[in-house]
C-alpha cells in the first residue's frame, strides 16, 4: 500500500463537536434520523438502568453514543436486504425498525421477544425486517453475512447484505476469509466497522500495530469509506455511495465509521478505570454527542421548532415507558421450549 | 452401485431437482481431493453451482450457514475431517445454536460433508475420524453411512432435512456396492440403526467403516459357531438406542466398534446408552469396545497397520465375551 490508511484526526477527542452538515438532507430524513437515534438511545439508557436495578440479568453491551452509525446506514436498507449484528447490536435491531417492545421482552427473557426469549442481548432476531441475527463470538456473523450475500447474487435481484462489526473482530481471522471471499466472488455486502477504539478494556494502539481496519479493505481491493462515525449525515452519505456500487454488482463495500461508547464494554457503568486517558477521553468524546449535533445543526436550520425537540423526547419516553412494563407482564417460555426448539422439526411454538 | 457412485448419484439428484441446491469447498473440480463422488458436476451443473473456493474453511462453512438463512440448501464440502476442524466455530457455534438461540425463527439447512480419508502412510493431520465431537453438540445430525445405498439415500435425506448435517463418508467404503435401485427420498429424522446381520449370541455395532468390519468379523465368527447380530449405527447423533437396547435384550452382550478414539467417544455412548436401559441380569457378559489406540495415527506402515481395528481383531474380541460366559458355566 502506498498510503495505508490512519484514523488521523477522527480519532482526536477534541475534534468534530460542531453541530453536522445536513447536505443532502430533507427535514423529514433529518427528523427520522433524530427519532432514531433518540429512540436507540432512550431504550439502551432504560435498559442500563433495569440492569441497576437487577431487572435484566443477561449480559448487555450498550451502545449509548454510537447511535448516528444504525440510524445513518437503516434509512438506506430494504427488508429483502439482510443485516447481521454482533454483541452490541441493540442499535442495528432498532435501527431496522425492531420492536421496542420485543427487544425489552427478549432482554427479559420473556416468550414474546424477538428471539422468542431464548436469546437474551446477545443474540437477536427480526426476520421481517430483514435482521437476520446478533451473536456474541467476535466476528462470527461476517461470514454468515458473506453467505447471505452470495444468496442474494444468486437471487439475481439488488439485495444486499449488511456485517456489523467492531475493530476488535479485525484481530479474527475469519474477517479476513470473509473479506476475501467476498471480493474474489464480488458479492453485495456492506462490512461495516464500528471502530471504537476498544475491545473490552483494551485500547486499538495495544492491539493493533495501525487504528485504522480500513487498511484489510485496501487489501482487499474493496471500495472503502472512512467516516466520522458521530455525524449521522456523513455515515448516511457513505452509505449510500457505497449501496450504489454494491446493488450494482460491482462487488463488497467497507464503511468504517470511527467513534466511541460511554458505557462499558458490558453493562450500564462507564469504565472509568480501564484503558489509556478513558477518564480525560470519556468527557471530550461526550461532546461529539451525535444526537446533540444533529439537533443543534436542524435547529440553526429552522428545521426543529423550540419546543417540538422536547415534544419528540416526550413521545419516545412515553412509547418506551408502555413498552417496557407490557414486556415486564409478558409471560415467560414454556417449560418445554428448552428441548423444544433445537431442531428444526421440534414442535415448541412454531 | 458403489458407495462412491452412491454420493455422486446424490449430487446430481439434488442438484438436478432442486436448484436451491449447489455445492461448495475446496477441491471440487479436482478428483485428488473429492476422489470421483463428485466427478464431472461441474462440467455437468456449472461453476456456479459447484463452487471451489479458497482455502478458508471457516468462512467457507459460514458462507453456506448464511445461503442457507436466505433460502438455499447448500452442500459444504471438507476434502477431509481434519479440515473441518478449521471451522469448528462456525459449526459449533454458529450453526448447531441458530435455531434454539433464536427461538426456533431459522434453521440453517445445510449439509457439511466430512470425508474421512485414513491410510496410505499420511499421518496425523489427514486420518481422522472425529464424529464424537460433533455428537456432543445438540442441534446438530450427523450421519455415517457404511453402504452404497445409504452413502446415496443418507447423502440426499441430509440435504433435505432443515437442520445442519454433519455428512461422513469414509474412503475405506467406497467399494462398497449394492445394488442399482430408484432413489428414495428419506425424512432423516425417521432414520436410525439398522439390523444388517441377524444373530442370538452376540450383538456388534458399528458405523460406517466400522459396520463393514463388524460384518466380515460376524463372517467369521459364525464360522467358529457364534452367531452374532449386527447393527449398523447410520445417524449417530441423536442416537436412537431402542433398536440396539431390543437386540442385547436377545443376546446379553455388546461389542461397540467405533473408528475413533475411546475417551468420550461414540463406542461409550453405544455402552453407556444400552447399559442404563438394561438391568443387570439382562448382561451375560460385560460389554466392550474397540476402538483406536489413545495415539495419533502414526504414518510408518506396520504401525499404521496395527492402529486401526480390524475384523480379525473384533472377531477375537467377541469369541472371548461368549467364552467368558461359557467358561463361567
Amino acid at each position: 500500500m502506498d498510503n495505508p490508511p490512519a484514523l488521523g484526526p477522527l480519532r482526536d477527542p477534541h475534534r468534530f463537536h460542531d453541530p453536522v452538515t445536513l447536505d443532502g438532507l430533507s427535514p423529514e430524513v433529518a427528523q427520522g434520523f433524530l427519532r432514531q437515534m433518540l429512540v436507540i438511545r432512550l431504550v439502551e439508557e432504560k435498559i442500563g438502568d433495569k440492569v441497576v436495578e437487577g431487572k435484566v440479568r443477561c449480559p448487555c453491551h450498550l451502545g449509548i453514543g454510537q447511535e448516528a452509525i444504525a440510524a445513518g446506514i437503516s434509512l438506506s436498507l430494504r427488508p429483502p436486504d439482510r443485516v447481521f449484528g454482533g454483541h452490541r447490536s441493540h442499535a442495528h435491531y432498532l435501527g431496522l425498525g425492531g420492536s421496542v417492545f420485543q427487544l425489552f421482552a427478549e432482554v427479559l427473557g420473556k416468550d414474546a421477544g424477538c428471539s422468542r426469549g431464548m436469546g437474551g442481548s446477545m443474540h437477536l432476531f427480526d426476520g421481517a425486517h430483514g435482521f437476520l441475527g446478533s451473536v456474541p463470538i467476535v466476528a462470527a456473523t461476517v461470514p454468515l453475512a458473506v453467505g447471505a450475500a452470495l444468496a442474494a447474487k444468486k437471487d439475481g435481484g439488488q439485495d444486499v447484505a449488511v456485517s456489523y462489526f467492531g475493530d476488535g473482530a479485525a484481530e479474527e481471522g475469519v474477517v479476513h476469509e470473509s473479506l476475501n471471499f467476498a471480493a474474489t466472488f464480488r458479492l453485495p455486502v456492506l462490512f461495516v466497522c464500528e471502530n471504537n477504539l476498544f475491545s473490552s478494556h483494551l485500547h486499538i494502539d495495544l492491539r493493533q500495530p495501525s487504528d485504522a481496519v480500513c487498511r484489510f479493505a485496501a487489501a482487499h481491493r474493496i471500495p472503502y469509506e472512512l467516516v466520522d462515525g458521530n455525524d449521522v449525515t456523513a455515515v448516511w452519505s457513505a452509505t449510500v455511495r457505497l449501496l450504489t456500487g454494491i446493488r450494482e454488482g460491482r462487488g463488497p463495500g467497507f464503511l468504517e465509521a470511527v467513534t466511541y461508547r460511554w458505557r462499558g464494554h458490558v453493562g450500564p457503568g462507564e469504565d472509568m478505570d480501564v484503558g489509556v486517558k478513558r477518564k480525560d477521553d470519556l468527557t471530550l468524546w461526550k461532546r461529539r454527542d451525535p444526537i446533540r449535533r444533529l439537533r443543534e445543526a436542524m435547529q440553526a436550520a429552522g428545521w426543529l421548532g423550540p419546543r417540538e425537540n422536547d415534544l419528540l423526547e416526550a413521545a419516545v419516553r412515553e412509547e418506551i415507558e408502555a413498552a417496557w412494563a407490557e414486556a415486564e407482564s409478558a409471560p415467560y417460555p414454556p417449560p418445554d421450549a428448552t428441548l423444544g426448539r433445537v431442531y428444526a422439526g421440534d414442535s415448541c411454538g412454531r | 452401485m458403489n458407495y462412491c457412485e452412491g454420493i455422486l448419484e446424490a449430487h446430481r439428484h439434488l442438484l438436478r431437482r432442486y436448484p436451491e441446491v449447489f455445492v461448495i469447498g475446496q477441491g471440487l473440480w479436482s478428483p485428488w481431493y473429492v476422489g470421483n463422488s463428485m466427478k464431472d458436476l461441474d462440467k455437468e451443473f456449472g461453476v456456479d453451482r459447484v463452487m471451489d473456493t479458497p482455502v478458508s474453511e471457516d468462512a467457507t462453512t459460514a458462507i453456506a450457514g448464511g445461503a442457507s438463512l436466505c433460502g438455499y440448501r447448500p452442500i459444504v464440502v471438507h476434502p477431509r475431517v481434519d479440515f473441518l476442524v478449521l471451522a469448528m466455530n462456525s459449526v459449533v457455534n454458529q450453526l448447531a445454536k441458530w435455531s434454539h438461540m433464536l427461538g426456533g425463527q431459522a434453521s440453517p439447512r445445510v449439509t457439511i460433508r466430512g470425508i474421512v480419508n485414513r491410510g496410505g502412510e499420511q499421518g496425523a493431520q489427514h486420518s481422522q475420524a472425529l464424529h464424537s465431537w460433533f455428537c456432543h453438540v445438540p442441534g446438530l445430525r450427523v450421519v455415517m453411512p457404511a453402504t452404497a445405498r445409504d452413502a446415496r439415500e443418507l447423502f440426499v435425506a441430509s440435504v433435505l432435512c432443515d437442520d445442519p448435517v454433519i455428512f461422513l463418508d469414509d474412503r475405506w467404503c467406497y467399494e462398497h456396492t449394492d445394488e442399482v435401485s430408484e432413489i428414495q427420498e428419506l425424512d432423516l429424522q425417521e432414520q436410525g440403526p439398522r439390523v444388517i446381520r441377524s444373530g442370538a449370541d452376540l450383538t456388534l455395532v458399528g458405523s460406517s467403516y466400522s459396520s463393514l468390519l463388524c460384518l466380515d468379523a460376524a463372517a467369521r465368527l459364525s464360522e467358529r459357531g457364534i452367531q452374532t447380530e449386527v447393527i449398523d449405527l447410520r445417524v449417530v447423533s441423536p442416537l436412537k438406542p431402542e433398536i440396539l437396547v431390543a437386540s442385547v435384550e436377545k443376546t446379553g452382550r455388546l461389542l461397540a466398534v467405533d473408528g475413533s478414539w475411546a475417551s468420550c467417544g461414540l463406542a461409550g455412548e453405544i455402552i453407556a446408552s444400552v447399559s442404563e436401559k438394561l438391568p443387570m441380569p439382562a448382561w451375560k457378559s460385560r460389554p466392550r469396545r474397540i476402538t483406536l489406540p489413545a495415539a495419533p495415527a502414526p504414518t510408518s506402515a506396520p504401525l499404521e497397520k496395527d492402529y486401526y481395528p480390524s475384523a480379525a481383531a473384533i472377531a477375537d474380541m467377541a469369541e472371548s465375551m461368549v467364552e467368558t460366559r461359557k467358561g463361567r458355566a
